[in-house]
């Protein structure tokens, strides 16, 4: 039962039982040492007023003055004053209808039979208490001393209730104090324990969510110190942060997987296509070369001619060839483009940002990387919104061509980043359907990468050419 | 010369006469001491102390009184001449009456006379006389007092005990307040105690005397008297009883003696205390011959 109770209340629970038990153990031991001193007290007076009691004794039980020693002890209160003589009879007491003159101690009942035994045992000369828990009273015994000889003891009793009012009002005030004490220490207990646990309860939601929601989705941040608690959530932040990574990655290459199986799908179609695609232009060409020629036949042939035509572009679209003969890429090549994509632009009112960095020829084939510049800058400036921002750049880092392009506009999703580089996906009216596929075979194929990245209305395309797999 | 003399002497006369103080009369006679005992409640301040000035009013000179706890020291002192004057226990008197002269006597109830009771605790319901308390504890009041000693020990000899031997235990109360006071409380089983006293206490303190229950009245014996030694000199000797016997004509002297619970002072005579020398007379006889003890049977309860 208490194993299922949060943290958040366990440890202020706990917190207060500490406090509650250390409150009873001083509280404890303040009585207990309270009821000790009483006690002392009690038993220090009494050996003063005894021992003045037993030295205004000494006359009258001499002279046996009955009634001298009598009104010695007249006025007691609550207390008993018993003198017994030699023969442990008493002499005289202040209570003489109870303890009548010459009776003999131990015929009073039980508890004065053990008090005669104590008395008779005690070697010394010295007062001493007798305080048994079953008795009605504690005793006092002070011996009467004349020159050096013991001749008679004086009892003091007192009912064992006298303690009580004076301890129960030990006991009211401590109560209050440790009352007053608990009022300011739990609510600083629960603050404290809340105040503790609140990290460790955070961190428990958000590692509950792990596997049950995306894990963008899940909310922590790791508090800045140093202790286990700060330690352990910098752990969990970093472990979200690893699958994070994991998770694009596994995304990253299920996709590139799926690219490269359309790939082989649509390289094999297109060879398939183009041997027969070869032989039927062929005999189209020779129709029209020697057959006989009305013009009905011609429009067919025409036809004819033209269909086999597109299937024989989309196809040879399809199986992008990029290593094919060219000069190699010069600054010049990527000014080109830019004259090119200029026009489209401006028709858009767009704002071109064109940042060439390229100093110097690279050995890296021209005419696909000019056709890789000119899909992505095109589509980006077809994607941007009008009167919006379009920003290229091309750069040499660490031996790789790096060209980055970004336009602003509608954020595509992640769906659709995953779909994107695969044929007739986004075909916008007057386009192949192909650009973005084009560009990915080629990137592939010089042994490069590209990434997409769409967040907050940007749109940003990255491809990483190295220039050592093209040489 | 002559005529100086006569003038001083007349200027003192004068002088007296006008003054009237006790102060100033002190310094010509010297203080009359008086001796009391708990004859009577001896512990009242209040009484004591008009009753001095009562005195002192009456014969112009500075009256103090002695107290002390018991009646032996009284009587010493009356006897060597330390005070001149005493208010004592008829038994005192009886012994000593060849050095001791009556000078007053109380009148309780109109007469000379009082008695001794016989005092248990008001809880004590069985004991219907002297003989029932064999074996207890018994307070007198004190060993020269006729009803709080002399009557009840001459009371058991009558009946053929010895007093020395026939409670448990005796003491001593040294008043005869005390035993009521003794028996009240429990500390004795039965006392012996001045009738005149206990009644007294009655009016005082009923709440005392209501815890005690009297089971028996002595006869009658004379009243504690008042007495002087031979140092006094007749003259202050009769102006003395003069004051006393006068009391209960005097306005404030019937307000004192209101306070005292008496009637008034008499002269009396030496044949009131008759009884006393008989208890006297009888004790001597019986201790000199404890054995025989077949006296008189005559009850002194």
């Amino acid at each position: 039962m208490f194993r299922k109770i949060s943290l958040r209340y366990k440890i202020p629970i706990n917190l207060t039982l500490a406090i509650l038990l250390t409150s009873l153990v001083i509280g404890s031991v303040l009585i207990w040492r309270s009821y000790e001193e009483i006690r002392n007290d009690l038993f220090r007076s009494s050996v003063e007023l005894g021992t003045v009691l037993a030295r205004t004794l000494v006359a009258p039980l001499k002279h046996d003055d009955i009634w001298k020693a009598y009104k010695i002890l007249r006025s007691a209160g609550y207390r008993i004053y018993i003198v017994l003589d030699e023969q442990q009879r008493i002499f005289v007491s202040n209570q003489p209808t109870e303890f009548p003159m010459m009776r003999e101690l131990q015929t009073l009942g039980s508890e004065f039979e053990a008090l005669q035994l104590k008395i008779e045992n005690h070697d010394s000369l010295s007062p001493f208490l007798q305080e048994r828990s079953q008795d009605e009273r504690l005793y006092v015994v002070i011996p009467v001393i004349d020159d050096g000889i013991q001749i008679a003891n004086v009892i003091i009793g007192y009912p064992r209730t006298i303690y009580w009012p004076r301890l129960l009002n030990i006991v009211e005030r401590v109560g209050l104090t440790s009352l007053i004490v608990m009022l300011f220490l739990i609510p600083i207990g629960w603050w404290v324990g809340n105040r503790t646990v609140d990290p460790l309860v955070r961190l428990s939601r958000a590692m509950s969510q792990v596997g049950s929601r995306p894990l963008q989705d899940i909310d922590y941040k790791p508090l800045e110190r140093d202790d286990e608690i700060g330690q352990l959530g910098q752990s969990f932040d970093a472990m979200i942060a690893e699958l994070k990574e994991k998770e694009n990655l596994e995304g990253q290459v299920i996709v590139s997987e799926r690219l490269a199986a359309i790939g082989r799908l649509a390289a094999g179609v297109a060879h398939e296509i183009n041997n027969p695609l070869g032989g039927m232009m062929n005999a189209v060409n020779t129709y029209r070369r020697f057959g006989r020629s009305d013009s009905e036949t011609d429009t067919t042939m025409f036809l004819l001619e033209r269909g086999l035509k597109q299937i024989h572009e989309t196809v040879s679209a399809l199986l992008v060839e990029a290593r094919q003969e060219s000069h190699d890429l010069t600054p010049d090549d990527i000014e080109d483009v830019r004259l090119l994509v200029q026009s489209d632009a401006q028709k858009k009112g767009l704002q071109l940002v064109w940042d060439n960095k390229l100093d110097r020829p690279l050995s890296l084939p021209s005419t696909p990387v000019r056709q890789v510049l000119m899909n992505l800058s095109l589509n980006a400036v077809q994607a941007a919104e009008q009167a919006g921002q379009v920003t290229l750049s091309v750069a040499l880092v660490d031996g790789v061509l790096e060209i980055r392009v970004s336009n602003d506009g509608v954020t595509v999703s992640k769906e659709e980043i995953g779909h994107l580089f695969e044929p007739f996906v986004h075909k916008r009216p007057g386009g192949t359907g192909l650009g973005l596929w084009i560009t990915y075979q080629i990137v592939r194929q010089f042994g490069g990468d590209i990434y997409v990245q769409s967040e907050h209305g940007t749109t940003s395309f990255m491809v990483h050419l190295p220039l050592e797999l093209a040489a | 010369m002559v005529r100086s003399r006569q003038l001083l002497i007349l200027v003192l006369c004068l002088m007296l006469a006008l003054s009237g103080s006790p102060a100033v009369a002190g310094e010509l006679l010297p203080t009359l001491r008086i001796g009391l005992t708990p004859v009577f409640l001896d512990n009242k301040l209040s009484i004591l102390r008009i009753w001095k000035r009562y005195l002192e009013n009456r014969l112009q000179r500075r009256i103090e009184f002695v107290q002390r706890q018991t009646y032996r020291e009284i009587t010493e002192l009356l006897l060597t001449g330390d005070i001149q004057s005493a208010w004592i226990c008829g038994f005192p008197f009886v012994r000593y009456s060849s050095q001791l002269t009556l000078l007053a006597v109380p009148l309780y109830r109109g007469q000379p006379l009082y008695q001794s009771y016989l005092i248990v605790p008001a809880t004590d319901a069985s004991t219907r006389g002297i003989a029932d308390l064999r074996d207890k504890i018994f307070a007198y009041s004190d060993p020269d007092s006729n009803s709080g000693y002399l009557v009840p020990r001459v009371g058991l000899r009558r009946m053929g005990y010895d007093p020395d031997a026939f409670f448990a235990r005796t003491f001593f109360a040294w008043a005869h307040y005390d035993v009521v006071n003794a028996v009240a409380e429990g500390v004795a089983q039965g006392g012996a105690v001045d009738g005149y006293v206990w009644d007294t206490l009655q009016r005082v303190h009923p709440e005392i005397t209501e815890r005690t229950r009297i089971v028996n009245k002595s006869r009658k014996f004379g009243f504690p008297p008042l007495v002087v030694n031979n140092t006094l000199p007749d003259e202050d000797v009769r102006l003395l009883r003069h004051v006393m016997l006068r009391m209960k004509d005097e306005p404030d002297g019937v307000v004192l003696l209101r306070e005292l619970n008496l009637d008034g002072f008499v002269t009396g005579t030496p044949e009131l205390y008759e009884g006393i020398r008989d208890n006297v007379h009888y004790m001597n006889q019986a201790e000199r011959n404890v054995s025989q003890n077949q006296l008189t049977l005559q009850d002194t309860y």
